[in-house]
């Protein structure tokens, strides 16, 4: 009876695995076949030596990084915020923070373009810093839903109210508490949603596409729409990135769970 | 003049009021507690002398200082709270070290300060732990630790042992006054649990919904519960109503057996019917005596409880408890047997 039960998981979980993983390898093999008649990294040594390939890349990345920064610096505090003084609006704020998902990222692009274009009141597409400054707003934006949802969990698995309040007794102010209390006891939670922001960031294409700017997303879409293997192995390539990315998660959310109060003995 | 001063402290949530009219001074060096079952507003009360709620009225004075509406961190005050509070991310070390820091102490006098503290609450070798590798007790003493490193004025204490099993409360409580006596700190102890109350404190303030109920030393407290609620909430009780006969001799009646109490039945008439209480301990088996109450009643069950054994008797309209030392010698009286039990006059309380 077990046995079959057990059969019948596993069987679920192949062709579960399955699904995603012959489209892998299928596109793994493909990519391999640059050289006629053998297997290669030929496509993998033509992508990294594109000078297009660095330069996007390497925006890309710094894109990311910024965004994380931006994002952690506006999420913490207002998850905080709402977490001690306004419960009530909590409800509110998710509602908003998972807006992007459901407003498609086209909408909110063709909005900016509406709203910031060169002969408005803030002409942010005018020039290429004020432009990267747009994108960066949208990618804060676009990736607010998973930010968010991470550093609440991480704020509820705290107890917020009362190390703020010993915090306070111990005669903390408002930046000390957030810097020295709040932030290192969330660090997982904001290191998680910093490596989804970074996922989010590095393959997005809409935005960047749309505002112009020289990022990951369109090379991509640009290589895809005109080489042969060269797209697998970008494939492959920016499915290596997610999942270092949720390694990561995984590395350090498990060093958090080991600290967990409930590790340690009761008296 | 006392040295922290609460006048008319009024605080309501909304249209309900959690706390009426509070009023108290407490002397330097003093150990209080706020006693009484929860929603009865004695955290509120603390949480306000704290600075995390604002009171609705009233005013509180440190040392004479009017700080109804200082934040919280300029207070100087020291905290222990129910779930510790350590910070998870810091050790022990930093943890006690914390406040200190953020009042700026040099790091050298930081370092021998947190030693000194960590010599003090016997956790001189636990200083680079971290709170997850401590045992709930050990935690909440560091948490001790830390709430009096920076020699705060007023030592708050929200029912600081109410997560700990039953053995190391009882040391940690000892532990929690001698130090508070070593140091000579001003302290408030808010707790629901009433030997906690009566074995720590120099005074014990008995709260029910927002209102004191009593104000007295624990034996005060104990021994001469003014209401009802007091009576009950503080130890066990046996509560009887008798007809008062006689005010000026303190005669009255339970049933159709005369008692005589010694104090002072204020406001009483001939033929009203009054609360009265009977510690279960201050009763016992005898025969009557001249100048002692005697009761006769059936006796329904003997509980052995170990050092003492409880015996519950029956008598017309009341049931009583009583408590008697276990003696392996002495003969227990059997269910449905008839007792005479007897108690002096002075133990008979006659509640408002």
């Amino acid at each position: 009876m077990k046995h079959q039960s057990r059969l019948g998981a596993w069987i679920a979980i192949a062709v579960g695995a399955s699904y995603f993983l012959i489209p892998l390898i299928a596109t793994f093999e493909f990519s391999l076949r640059m050289k006629r008649g053998e297997y290669s990294f030929e496509a993998y040594r033509v992508v990294f030596g594109d000078p297009q390939f660095q330069a996007t890349f390497g925006y890309s990345i710094v894109m990311a990084v910024i965004t994380i920064v931006v994002g952690v610096l506006l999420v913490v505090p207002t998850a905080y915020w709402v977490q001690l003084r306004l419960p009530k609006l909590r409800p509110l704020v998710e509602f908003i923070t998972l807006l992007p998902l459901v407003i498609p990222a086209i909408v909110i692009v063709f909005g900016y373009l509406r709203i910031y274009n060169s002969s408005s009141l803030i002409p942010l597409t005018g020039s290429e810093r004020a432009t990267d400054f747009l994108l960066i707003c949208s990618y804060v934006t676009l990736s607010l839903p998973y930010m968010y949802r991470s550093i609440d969990t991480g704020l509820r698995a705290i107890d917020v109210r009362t190390l703020t309040e010993a915090a306070e007794v111990l005669g903390a102010g408002r930046t000390t508490i957030l810097l020295k209390v709040i932030f290192p006891n969330v660090m997982t939670a904001i290191l998680s949603g910093a490596f989804l922001t970074f996922a989010v960031v590095i393959g997005e294409f809409t935005m960047a596409s749309l505002l112009g700017r020289p990022a990951f997303g369109p090379y991509l879409q640009l290589v895809g729409a005109n080489r042969a293997y060269e797209p697998s192995a970008l494939a492959v390539i920016a499915f290596l990135i997610t999942w270092a990315s949720m390694g990561l998660i995984q590395v350090f959310g498990r060093n958090a769970s080991a600290r967990r109060p409930g590790a340690g003995k009761e008296s | 003049m006392a040295f922290l001063e609460i006048s008319n402290l009024k605080k309501t949530f909304g249209n309900q009021t959690a706390v009426h009219d509070f009023q108290m001074n407490i002397e330097r060096g003093e150990f209080v507690t706020f006693l009484g079952p929860s929603g009865c507003g004695k955290t509120t009360i603390l949480r306000m002398v704290a600075g995390f709620e604002s009171p609705s009225a009233g005013v509180i004075r440190f040392d004479g200082r009017d700080v109804t509406h200082l934040p919280t961190n300029q207070r100087n005050i020291g905290m222990v709270f129910q779930s510790y509070a350590l910070f998870p991310n810091m050790t022990v070390a930093e943890n006690i070290g914390f406040g200190l820091k953020v009042a700026n102490m040099p790091q050298e006098q930081v370092r021998s300060r947190v030693d000194e503290m960590l010599s003090l609450i016997k956790l001189a070798a636990l200083g680079g732990r971290y709170p997850w590798q401590l045992s709930g007790g050990q935690q909440q003493r560091v948490a001790l630790a830390r709430a009096l490193a920076n020699k705060p004025q007023v030592l708050l204490l929200d029912e600081p042992l109410s997560a700990l099993d039953a053995k190391i409360r009882v040391s940690l409580r000892e532990e929690i006054r001698a130090l508070q006596r070593e140091l000579g700190i001003t302290s408030i102890f808010v707790t629901h649990d009433q030997e906690e109350a009566l074995s720590i404190s120099d005074r014990v303030v008995v709260l029910n919904e927002g209102r004191v109920e009593q104000i007295g030393t624990p034996s005060e407290v104990y021994n001469f519960p003014r209401t009802r609620f007091v009576a009950s909430f503080v130890g066990t009780l046996n509560l009887l109503s008798g007809v008062v006969g006689d005010p000026s001799t303190g005669q009255i009646a339970v049933g159709n057996q005369n008692l005589v109490t010694t104090h002072p039945m204020t406001g009483a008439m001939a033929g009203q019917t009054r609360a009265l209480a009977i510690r279960p301990e201050a009763i016992v088996f005898e025969p009557p005596q001249p100048g002692r109450n005697s009761l006769t009643a059936t006796v329904e069950e003997v509980n052995f409880l170990g050092a003492i054994v409880r015996i519950r008797a029956r008598l017309e309209g009341a049931v009583i408890s009583l408590d008697v030392f276990n003696d392996p010698n002495q003969v227990l009286p059997q269910r449905g047997e008839n007792v005479t039990l007897g108690f002096s006059r002075e133990n008979l309380l006659v509640l408002e």
